[in-house]
């Protein structure tokens, strides 16, 4: 197993929490952990949680980190290679075709291929991070296709030979986990399970994501949000809406509303569901008096 | 894999761990071993957090199994006195209903009650009838053979090949054209291809169902052997994720380790809040989407039938179809009686006998031939 001794001067765990605050991403220890080893290893990372934890945050942090382009593929059901790797542009081959006449011609030359995301990584593995979002909407086959492509990092192109790697290239998979992943995926990467952080670490992130609010309202806001996530909603807020909310209803209050007014008339940032409104209404008074307490 | 391991000596304590996971239904591939052991030495460790940190991000033990590997890892690193009892239900995998009411071990009404009355709205066709005659073996087997076919499909995204069809495949048209110096002579299609649709069922464990349990739990095995992308939970007076030990391949062995998951066997019932803590948790609530819904309870419900008639309806909405296979529907005519299926009539597909192995199997081989409801 190689070991990479010096990723930019990150040798260590703390060294990499403290490069991604710089970039404005509160880690916790575990994923700091997590991230420091599979860039040490030369592993992907696997980052699974509930919709809004931070998992794709967490991947643009480490690009800017690196110093790096992050090159985003986002998974859906029925993605394939021609989505993911490379495409032919058919139409022009066409056209050169009957342009060329009695000329030889060749139509799989670089000007006809269209780069994918997997493609564009493997070409440039020094200057990217590549991020596979939501692998678990994706379906079987597309999983085991990445199996291949993460355990030598190249791609055939029947037409044109092998593209391999020049080094591993920075690569991070996230998942909500709507379904379970294949065993051999996870074995393959460097995992890590991201939970809503604490309501300490969530205050933090808040005022770091929004500058124009002040503690109190941080805090207040992490508290609801808090309650919220205990409730059967549908739609649990996550730390995106947390921060609008704190900001929404910071606006609100600048423009005279009163204090857990501003909450409550801007709740709709943090609720999406009308039925989750429905269902909280009746006790939102009850929950917001006892927030800002 | 290169590294040197300075102190194999040190290096024992870590092998042997994976041994116990291993020895404990962990699967650990090798090449986790060595990273681990990497990690290790990455990582200093200057305490035990490095190593627990370290076994967490290489050997990946899933999410709901996560209390098992904390206490086998305090087991290992820390010695005995370091472990506290859990309770082993209280996985990832389980969601305990906040405790209100009473969780009343008595049914309203006694198994052998089967209300009769006007014949429901949806009739089984003649063919289905004469499937429900059979026994539970026979039944059972009938599933595993039809269950591939049978089951719904639906359109997936994916495309292949066809003679005819709503897309053009340019790839193949290209590569034929080039035979003809560029003309394009025919037209290659291609079309989406079909995929089983997601399969949801929802077993009711409570004690009003204990004489249909065994058996629900030997069909839901038969189906997720049979099928992919089949999910089963259990409810009562919590709801559990089972599919998981389900797909071991030996049934004997399957139900032991699901009996071992589920811990409100034959308690109370309170059916409208364990299907609102299933919508609630994001992940359950995702595997009903588009899904064939099949619940499996009497629906003696002794929560309130308002939050069953929100849950229901929620689940309707999400779901391709909800099927509600109750026991007390197996006369001829069957009019629902409970409040809670009263409640739930007008959102579900079916309300129709769930009284047998042969009828349900029947029902289940017979929704791929329905529409959307």
């Amino acid at each position: 197993m190689a070991v990479r001794s010096n990723i930019v001067g990150i040798d260590s765990p703390e060294a990499l929490e403290k490069a991604l605050r710089a970039a404005y991403y509160l880690a916790d220890e575990g994923l700091a952990t997590s991230a420091y080893l599979g860039l040490a290893l030369g592993k992907p990372l696997l980052l699974e949680g509930a919709p809004g934890v931070g998992k794709t945050e967490a991947a643009k942090a480490i690009a800017a980190v690196l110093g790096r382009r992050l090159i985003r593929l986002q998974c859906y059901e029925g993605i394939d290679a021609s989505a993911a790797l490379y495409e032919w542009n058919y139409p022009r081959q066409m056209l050169a075709i009957r342009q060329a006449g009695d000329e030889s011609i060749d139509i799989y030359g670089e000007t006809f291929l269209i780069e994918r995301p997997m493609l564009a990584a493997l070409r440039a593995p020094d200057s990217t991070v590549l991020l596979i979002d939501e692998i678990d909407r994706a379906d079987q086959e597309f999983e085991a296709f990445l199996l291949e492509f993460l355990s030598d990092f190249q791609i055939s192109i029947p037409e044109r030979g092998t593209v391999r790697a020049a080094e591993r290239p920075v690569v991070v998979l996230t998942s909500n986990r709507t379904r379970d992943l294949h065993e051999a995926l996870r074995r393959r990467c460097v995992y890590h399970w991201i939970g809503y952080p604490s309501e300490e670490r969530e205050a933090r992130i808040v005022m770091l994501r929004a500058s124009s609010v002040a503690e109190a309202t941080a805090r207040a806001v992490v508290a609801a949000v808090g309650k919220l996530r205990r409730e059967p909603l549908s739609k649990a807020p996550g730390i995106a809406e947390a921060v609008d909310w704190a900001e929404a209803a910071t606006l609100l209050n600048k423009g005279g509303a009163r204090w857990p007014d501003a909450f409550k008339r801007s709740i709709g940032v943090a609720l999406k569901d009308e039925e989750d409104l429905h269902f909280i209404s009746p006790r939102l008074d009850a929950m917001l008096a006892e927030a800002t307490a | 894999m290169s590294t040197e391991l300075q102190l194999p000596r040190a290096a024992r304590i870590f092998v042997s761990f994976v041994a116990l996971m291993r020895a404990n239904g962990f699967a650990v591939a090798p090449e986790q071993t060595t990273a681990f052991l990497t990690a290790i030495e990455l990582l200093g460790p200057r305490d035990l957090r490095d190593i627990r940190h370290a076994a967490l991000a290489t050997l990946a033990p899933p999410p709901e199994r996560r209390a098992t590997f904390d206490r086998l890892f305090d087991l290992h690193f820390r010695g005995n006195e370091a472990i506290e009892h859990t309770d082993d239900g209280e996985d990832d995998e389980t969601v305990r209903l906040q405790e209100e009411g009473r969780g009343d071990e008595e049914p309203l009404l006694s198994d052998d009650a089967n209300e009769s009355g006007l014949t429901a709205a949806r009739t089984e066709a003649l063919v289905e009838r004469r499937f429900a005659q059979l026994s539970t073996t026979d039944a059972l087997r009938r599933l595993s053979r039809e269950a591939p076919r049978r089951l719904p499909r639906r359109r997936g995204h994916r495309r292949m090949r066809a003679r005819r069809g709503p897309f053009a495949d340019l790839r193949r048209t290209l590569r034929d054209s080039v035979r003809s110096d560029g003309e394009i002579l025919r037209l290659g299609h291609m079309k989406r291809r079909r995929r089983p649709r997601k399969f949801l069922l929802l077993i009711d464990v409570s004690g009003s169902m204990k004489s249909r349990t065994e058996e629900n739990m030997k069909l839901a095995h038969a189906l997720v052997q049979a099928a992919p992308n089949v999910e089963v939970f259990t409810f009562g007076t919590r709801l559990t994720r089972v599919t998981r030990p389900l797909r071991l391949k030996r049934r004997e062995q399957a139900l032991n380790a699901a009996a071992h998951l589920v811990s409100d066997w034959d308690g109370g019932t309170r059916i409208g809040d364990a299907l609102q803590a299933f919508l609630a948790v994001p992940r359950f609530g995702g595997y009903a989407r588009g899904a064939a819904v099949v619940v499996v309870s009497d629906g003696l419900e002794r929560g309130d039938s308002d939050a069953l008639r929100d849950a229901v309806a929620k689940l309707s909405r999400r779901a391709w179809r909800v099927s509600w296979l109750t026991p007390l529907a197996s006369g001829p005519g069957f009019r629902p009686q409970t409040d809670a299926l009263v409640a739930i009539e007008r959102f579900v597909g079916d309300l129709v006998d769930g009284g047998s192995t042969a009828s349900i199997v029947a029902h289940v081989l017979a929704l791929g031939r329905r529409r959307a409801a």
